[in-house]
């Protein structure tokens, strides 16, 4: 009894650490703190998936842990740090919405994914429970994060987070076919290169990353 | 031996491994040219192999499966498919002429709408609920690439949009996925099987109806975000507009209708569930929303592809409405709807571009009278537009008026609305076309200069065209008895 309750009480520690680091996506000026905020999340998305792994006796877990460690952790921030040097973008964030502010939504999202998941969760176990509120709350923000920022990078962050969400509900739900998992991985680095090509399309053809130019064009005001 | 044998007892793996294996090899393909035709000869194999399906169709596996449901769409999607890439090698022959394209990217072009064929297939076969995400992902992709391949700003500008919004709309539909897993688990238990579709609709009435309501929501932003429906339509026009136009055929004849099976798979389970939040208002909503949206944004449109686009989100939204009103006959109108706005509008699209690239231009105030200029091509776009506008005798009017009939039937008051909204879209889509169509001709700057295309070029240009909508006429004429007994049966299904 006693060690269900550690193994619950670690899960929910470490899922409220991936929930933290989307809180800290959303307070950071710096695009170097953003990218470091990201890795520390998908770090902590790991640990999550181990934990998962352990607890669930599921083996399988272990890859997906590994996935979020060495790619979503290490690859994908240093990628993005190259990038932002060698494409000379903005050292600081370009906000479409003040931090504050920002904030003040983000804790109404956590509220009210913590609303809509428990009552209608009540028949399964805590541990999905508590897991499914606080995987809803970081996909909440970082969908916040898409909208409030301005950057093509920091948007990119944003979605990325959200699929840090994504992942830290599925390998909180028990059993949950490998399938999804490896595959969820493998779209990231599918879109990853997708992003890759596609910044350098968008700065072979303009100056800044920055949307906003992006919407100078939108459809046919002839 | 026997595996061999097996092979040719099953055509679905022909249908999804023709398409998954010449992805590549068309790639590698050093001239373009070839490249086409492999194009057109595999996309003819699939089409056989997928009408080898009635033949044979093979029992539901964990991964994979066919149904009355879905049988159907796939050979559509096949049929579609190999019009499309008959269209295209004509298309791309002038485009290369033209050299918009370079060699490379026309091998990529080829690849990818080989490996776009195959996710919306293994899409609209899967039996997994998470394969069928998967999948949509990979349709997703796959388009993207394309949309951006012709790298201009606008080009770039709407990829970008389109990938950024379905992006995140796939992200929610997979979150739906999971409440969805999460609902079904307690009476599934784990593993593989418990995310078969075949054996969760079985079981559908034990799961837990509230997680099962959120997790629609969440699926119905997600993949109602890739079927276009207002309010997040916004990637649709840009799409549609800047990608080359045989995938804007391709993207409003068969990947919308993928995502809304998606949908309908969803709402399958929750009506068979029967506790959880009844799906039908919240499709007779956001299908309404879309129909008015898109029939007023009609009017302001100056860019004839976008034009198209916009009718493609009201058509959709017509279809989620009907669906979403229920019924056998409702449903049966929806599915005619689904089958008639594919064949039409891809074979609008497929008038589009040769206009497009004729005139020279995407403008509608820039093309006119082109019944005078160009009779073939104008008389194919003033049927095409008098079709998917909804005239008798063509087939679109057959479904259109089975909607609004059958749902005076169950609801009289919802009708009205919808008859006003399709009269808008009519008015705006005739008074668009009577410019295009008649009047003294605008100058043709793309036929100007080089040889006239061969024969062989116009060929492969008209016949998808005349294909499409000859099959319109006749389902608008005289629906064939075996199809609307299949119609009625899939209606059923889907409660």
């Amino acid at each position: 009894m006693r060690w269900e309750a550690f193994a619950y009480d670690t899960a929910h520690l470490i899922g409220a650490t991936v929930l933290m680091m989307g809180f800290g996506l959303l307070y950071q000026r710096r695009m170097a703190a953003v990218i470091r905020t990201y890795a520390m999340q998908a770090m902590a998305l790991s640990a999550a998936a181990a934990w998962q792994a352990h607890i669930q006796d599921a083996p399988h877990l272990y890859v997906t842990a590994a996935i979020a460690l060495f790619f979503k952790g290490i690859a994908v921030p240093a990628a993005l740090q190259w990038l932002v040097r060698k494409l000379g973008i903005h050292r600081t964030v370009e906000t479409a919405l003040g931090i504050g502010p920002t904030m003040v939504a983000g804790v109404g999202l956590v509220a009210l994914s913590i609303v809509l998941v428990l009552p209608v969760t009540e028949n399964a176990g805590a541990l999905t429970r508590e897991s499914l509120a606080l995987a809803m709350s970081v996909v909440l923000l970082g969908l916040l994060m898409m909208i409030t920022r301005r950057n093509a990078v920091t948007q990119v962050v944003g979605f990325m987070a959200l699929e840090n969400g994504l992942l830290l509900g599925a390998v909180g739900a028990k059993g949950m076919p490998l399938v999804v998992e490896i595959s969820v991985a493998f779209s990231v680095l599918v879109a990853m290169t997708l992003f890759g090509i596609f910044f350098f399309r968008i700065r072979e053809r303009f100056d800044s990353l920055d949307l906003a130019y992006l919407e100078t064009y939108r459809g046919d005001r002839s | 031996m026997i595996a061999s044998a097996d092979l040719f007892q099953d055509p679905l793996p022909w249908v999804l491994g023709l398409p998954l294996v010449s992805a590549p090899v068309l790639a590698l393909l050093p001239r373009w040219r070839w490249g086409t035709w492999g194009n057109v000869i595999i996309s003819a194999l699939t089409l056989l192999a997928s009408i080898g399906l009635f033949f044979r169709r093979p029992e539901a596996g964990p991964l994979l499966f066919i149904d009355d449901f879905n049988i159907y769409l796939v050979v559509l999607t096949c049929f579609v498919g190999f019009t499309t890439s008959v269209f295209s090698a004509a298309y791309i022959a002038r485009e290369s002429k033209a050299s918009r394209l370079k060699p490379l990217q026309l091998r990529f072009y080829h690849a990818m709408y080989q490996a776009f064929l195959f996710t919306m297939l293994l899409a609209l076969s899967a039996n997994n609920i998470g394969v069928l995400w998967v999948a949509v992902e990979g349709a997703t992709l796959t388009t993207v690439l394309m949309v951006s391949l012709y790298r201009t700003r606008e080009a770039i500008e709407a990829a970008w949009k389109y990938f950024i919004l379905c992006s995140v709309g796939i992200g929610l539909a997979l979150f739906g996925t999971l409440l969805i897993y999460l609902a079904a688990q307690p009476v599934m238990h784990d593993g593989m099987s418990a995310m078969a579709w075949s054996r969760m609709i079985t079981q559908a009435k034990n799961f837990q109806p509230e997680l099962m309501s959120l997790g629609f929501v969440f699926l119905l932003v997600g993949y109602g975000t890739k079927t276009g429906l207002a309010p997040m339509h916004a990637w649709l026009p840009d799409a549609h507009a800047e990608g080359p136009t045989p995938i804007s055929a391709v993207l409003s004849g068969l990947l919308l209708n993928v995502a809304l099976y998606a949908l309908l798979r969803f709402k399958m389970l929750i009506s068979a569930n029967g506790h959880a939040l009844s799906p039908g208002p919240l499709l007779v909503g956001l299908g309404m929303l879309s129909l008015f949206v898109a029939a007023f944004m009609l009017y302001r449109r100056g860019d004839i592809k976008r034009l198209f686009a916009y009718s493609s989100i009201e058509h959709m939204g017509l279809m989620t409405f009907a669906f979403g009103v229920g019924g056998p006959l409702a449903n049966f109108a929806g599915l005619l709807h689904m089958t008639m706005h594919s064949l039409v509008k891809s074979a609008i699209f497929f008038c589009v571009g040769m206009i497009a690239q004729s005139a020279g231009t995407k403008r509608i105030a820039d093309i006119r009278g082109l019944t005078a200029s160009r009779p073939l091509l104008g008389w194919s776009l003033v049927v095409g537009v008098l079709a998917i506008a909804g005239l008798p005798p063509m087939g679109v009017f057959m479904s259109e008026f089975l909607v609004i009939s059958s749902t005076f039937a169950r609801s009289p008051l919802l009708a009205l609305p919808v008859m006003l909204g399709l009269i808008v879209a009519f008015a705006a889509l005739i008074t668009k076309l009577q410019g295009m169509a008649f009047g003294p001709p605008s100058p043709l700057p793309g036929l100007e200069g080089g040889k006239a295309p061969s024969r062989a070029t116009r060929a492969a240009g008209y016949v998808p065209i005349f294909a499409h909508l000859s099959l319109a006429l006749l389902a608008g004429i005289m629906l064939p008895a075996p199809l609307v007994s299949w119609f009625q049966a899939v209606a059923k299904l889907l409660g």
